[in-house]
Order: C-alpha cells, then structure tokens, then sequence
C-alpha cells in the first residue's frame, strides 16, 4: 500500500464510476453570508498549496546548478535534464532502468493473476469462498516491513539469493490484491445479457470471452495495471528487504540521501511526474468527451 | 480505495453463480502464488522469530528452535520503539482525519455540480503519488530545514525558541506521516461523500436542526466507510513506516519506530529472530486493533 498506488485506485475509480448510472441529484445549495461561504474554499486552497510544496520543490530543484548535494540553491541550468545519467557513471539511470523493468515484468504477473480471480469471484461458486477471501485481503492489511522481512525470512530459509527475480517476485504478491479489487468492481458491472446474446449467436466460450468478455472488462484490466505498476515503481521498504545488491530508483534516493541527492534524481523524478499527470488528464479528458458524444447520441 | 471498494462491490444485481471446474483453474495459479509468496513467508517469519543462536555459528547463524525468551527479549529492548510506532501512527491517522475531511467534503459535496473543478482537485489529490514518496520526503526535510525560510521566520518572530529544530524531532516524523498519507485518507472520504444524498442534510435542517447536528448526526454517521476505511490505509502502513522516522529522512536518533528496528535487525546486525519477532508483534497487533475497530465501527462487510 505504499504511495503512488492510490494513483492507480482513482483511475480504476474512474473506471467504476461510469456505472453509477445517475448520481443523486444536488440538492438546492441555501446561499450562506460573509465568512461562511468563504471558510471552505480558502481552506481547501490553503490544504491543496500545502500538498503541492515538495512537488514545487523537486521540480524546482531539477533545475539547480549543483554541484555535488542539490541542497543550497546555486543557480538555474538546463544541464541536469540534458544530461541525466552523466552522474555517478549512470547510476541513478541504472536504477531508474531496474525499476521500470521490474514493473513491467510484475505488472504483467499480476494483472494476468489477478484478472482471473476477479473473475473466478464473480461468476463462479466454489467451496472455502471466505477463506480465499481473507487470503486476498490480508496482503492489504499487512504492513510492508512485515511482507518484506517475511519474504527475506522464506528466501533466506530457502537458500535463495536475493537478486532482481526476488524483487519480481515479491512485487507481484503485493500487486494482486489490488489488481483484484479494482477488476472485481467492473466484471460485477457487466451486464450477463451481453455474454448471452453472444452464445446466442452460436460464439464458442473462447470466442464469446475474447470478443465479449475481454474488451468489455478492458478499462477495469488497464486501471488494474496502471496501479500495479504504479505501487511497483513506488515501492522502497519491500524491495529493500529482497534487493540485495540490485538497486532500483526508490532504493537509490534511499541510500544517496545520507550524501545528498544529486539533482539528476530530481530531473527523472519530475520528468515521470510530468508524463504521469499527462497521462491521467487525457484520460480524464478524452472520458469526458465519450460522455458528451454518447448523450448527444442518446 | 481498496478497503472501500471491499465495502462496496457486492450492489449490483449478478447472474446466480456457476459451479464449475473453470473456477478451479481460473483461482488455481493466483491463490497458489499467494500461498507461496505471502502464507509461507508468514510462517518462515513465526519459525525465525523462534529460533536460537547456532552454538558455533557465526553472526547470523541460527537454528530452529522455540526461544520464546526472543519475544522478550524484543519487548524489553524496544518497548519504546513500539510503543512510538502506535503513537506516532495514532496521531498522524487523526491529523489526516481532520485535515483530510473538509478538502473530501468540499470535492466531494460542493463541487459536485461542478464536474470540471471536481476532476480538476481528484487529480491533485493523487498528483503528490506521481512523484517518489522518498523524494517528497526529503523536499520536506529540506523545506523545513534550521536554514530554510519558514523555520528562520518562525524563530525571528519568537514563534519558535532560537536554537529549537524541527526535523529530528517527534513533531517532524508526525508531520511527515501525516503529510504522506493525507490522499490515502481524502480518497476513501471522497468516495463516500461523493453517494451522499443531499436530501438527508435538508431534511435535517427542515426539522430545525443546526448545521453542526446536521453534520454530527448525519454527514459522519453517512460517510463512516470512507471514516473507516481511510483511517485503515492510514494507520497501517503509517505504523510500520520507517522513512519518515529515519535519520537521513525526517526523524533523529530519539524517533525511531518498530519498522527501522526490524530494518537495523534484519539487514545490519542480521539478527534476524529478532526481526522476526518484532514483526509478529506488528502483525498481530495491527490485526487485533483492525478487527475490534472494525467490528465497533459496524462495518463488518470488510471482507
């Protein structure tokens, strides 16, 4: 449950909340004087800034003229941006690299896991239903030093050395709850008619899921995946634990932070921000114009 | 999100559900993995948590044994790291709570006729997650650093005793918990209030009641499973964090919690029954503490 997983939630979250078929409508706002109506959103102004420092900060800071600890500011340059894995033999590039592979790779495991027991919990009856649903919850409430030391403990135990596989491996386990929750919600949200009037039309299950099924279950998949990569590239305190010497970026800004972080951490920090933030505002976007052309339609 | 999702899942109507040998082989391969990645690293964790040093071992040499005297010695040697990481984790979940409430009532409740504005904020609540919790952090630590702006203010108006610091001490390890896990918090609130029906709160202010008994008696008894389950994903990870607390982070050597013992034990002084102990004790106390919360809360559909 470490940070940038929520991201992910509010994208599957978006996913959901276009089944809410009709909201409740508002009801009627009674006008409020003076301070009143003004306590609210000042507040809500003053919280959102406060939220915003560290972002400000650390793209600020992409751009200091540093020389060694990016800490006192020394002037503004181009050069870091340009020249990002120039420091420290490439290290943070190096990192920064490991941690986008290892995404990938558990992204991938635990989507396709996770997708299939979504679907398995929905549709399907079998024997020690509760059981598997504790099983499925209990990785969620379980704090992140206690998965990361238990693994280390079970690898240890094993005889296996601790190397970017056992990161893989110990991402992926954290990742299929989540994928599970957020795909649970939008097989729930299909509607059986669909898959029906598809055998009706004599389609084989393989065709009926491929072709019905599958696409239709798409932007729950999708949301699902975003957050599992999103809480893979996020975590430190599990990686930590199962690492051994591999570093990933988390682990490297961990480590460097005793010296001084180079500002060439800053520049790959904010430059993930900037495509993150691109990325979800299109979807936002391009969602909000779906919704308008299917009601010009209706 | 994810808890409020559990909390939620079951409404729509669904087809009657299938006996089938597909169910096996779709749960098979998933729920195997779990078992082998995170049961069995439970009890690995149980098992060295009960083992002794090898008579002619070497440092982190152990044999399997039942030294219970290990959680003991834990509890005696670090109560008050433990005692730290509730505290710690108690007051940040409340801060969050009270910090977090309005801004979810306001996306949630005020901007709801507003769509453009509501996107708008729900992408800044999460913008803080795009950008690495340890750099944020550490933004933190050098933004409230004895040299930085706001602390020289602060002294230079006598707000703050001259030779006082911020970071290194209990406050700034709050402030940081607090800081990191606002948006786990306004997320799950922001989902609930955002099905709250409006009507209840007029209905309430119809029969004369104050804005403040509509919001005691209506708004928080509507908006408990956001209540419930933003306050979980606080104060779990909040309790085992050890970032913030950490010495290159925001903590000092006074502000330790449980997650940087069971770090220095198992990865420095490769103690590791010790870790392993300690982390049984985190365990199973988050999961008591979960479950009487839950159940007082009556929001026992959790799961």
């Amino acid at each position: 449950m470490s940070g940038e997983g929520q991201a992910g939630a509010v994208l599957g979250g978006l996913a959901e909340s276009e089944q809410l078929e009709q909201r409740t409508q508002p009801g009627r706002d009674r006008p409020r004087r003076g301070l009143g109506r003004w306590l609210l959103p000042t507040y809500v102004t003053i919280a959102f800034a406060f939220l915003m420092i560290p972002i400000v900060y650390t793209f600020v800071f992409s751009f200091n003229d540093s020389v060694k600890s990016n800490i006192a500011w020394r002037g503004f340059t181009f050069d870091k941006w340009l020249n990002v894995c120039n420091v420290e033999g490439g290290a943070v590039c190096q990192a920064f690299g490991n941690s986008i592979l290892i995404g990938v790779v558990a992204t991938v495991l635990a989507t396709t896991l996770g997708t299939m027991i979504a679907i398995a919990l929905v549709r399907y009856r079998f024997r020690a239903r509760s059981a598997i649903s504790l099983l499925l919850f209990l990785p969620m409430a379980t704090p992140e030093v206690v998965l990361g030391a238990g693994l280390a403990a079970q690898f240890l135990a094993v005889g296996v050395p601790k190397d970017m596989v056992t990161i893989i491996l110990a991402h992926t386990m954290f990742c299929i709850s989540f994928v599970v929750v957020t795909v649970k919600a939008r097989v729930a949200s299909l509607d059986p008619a669909l898959e029906e009037a598809g055998r009706d039309l004599y389609g084989s299950p393989a065709q009926v899921f491929w072709r019905v099924t599958f696409p239709l279950l798409m932007p729950g998949i999708l949301a699902a995946a975003l957050l599992s990569f999103a809480l893979s590239f996020d975590d430190f305190i599990i990686t930590n634990f199962n690492s051994g010497s591999v570093s990933t970026f988390p682990k490297y800004i961990y480590i460097s932070a005793a010296r001084g972080i180079p500002a060439e951490a800053n520049v790959i920090a904010s430059a993930v921000f900037l495509f993150a933030m691109i990325l979800v505002i299109t979807v936002q976007v391009s969602r909000a114009a779906r919704e308008k052309r299917l009601a010009k339609l209706s | 999100m994810a808890f409020a999702a559990f909390a939620t899942a079951e409404a729509q109507p669904q087809a009657p559900r299938k006996r089938s040998a597909i169910a096996l082989v779709l749960l098979a391969p998933g729920i195997a993995y779990l078992v082998l990645f995170f049961l069995t690293p439970l009890v690995s964790l149980l098992l060295t948590s009960l083992q002794v040093q090898s008579e002619f071992g070497d440092i982190g040499e152990f044999d399997y044994g039942f030294n219970w005297q290990n959680y003991v010695d834990v509890v005696t040697a670090y109560w008050p790291h433990i005692l730290r990481s509730f505290g710690y984790a108690l007051v940040a979940t409340i801060l969050a709570l009270v910090i977090s409430y309005p801004i979810a009532y306001f996306i949630g409740v005020k901007a709801r006729s507003k769509p453009l504005l509501q996107g708008i904020l729900l992408v800044l609540v999460i913008a803080p997650f795009f950008i690495s919790f340890l750099l944020r952090t550490l933004a933190w630590k050098q933004v409230l650093s004895d040299e930085s702006f706001i602390i020289t203010s602060l002294k230079a108006l006598s707000l703050m005793a001259p030779d006082a610091h911020f970071t290194g001490t209990p406050f700034a390890v709050i402030f940081g918990l607090t800081y990191n896990f606002i948006p786990f918090m306004t997320l799950p609130l922001y989902t609930t209030l955002e099905r709250l029906d409006l009507r209840y709160l007029e209905a309430g202010g119809d029969l004369y009641a104050s804005p403040a008994t509509v919001f005691r008696k209506i708004t928080v008894p509507l908006s408990m499973p956001g209540i419930v389950a933003g306050t979980l994903l606080t104060f779990i990870p909040a309790a085992g964090d050890y970032v913030n607390a950490s010495r290159d982070f925001l903590g000092g050597p006074g502000t330790q919690m449980m997650g940087n013992v069971i770090e220095a034990n198992f990865l420095v002084l490769l103690n590791y029954p010790a870790a392993a102990a300690l982390s049984i004790i985190l365990m199973a106390a988050i999961l008591v503490l979960v479950g009487i919360y839950v159940k007082r809360s009556g929001t026992e559909d959790l799961l």
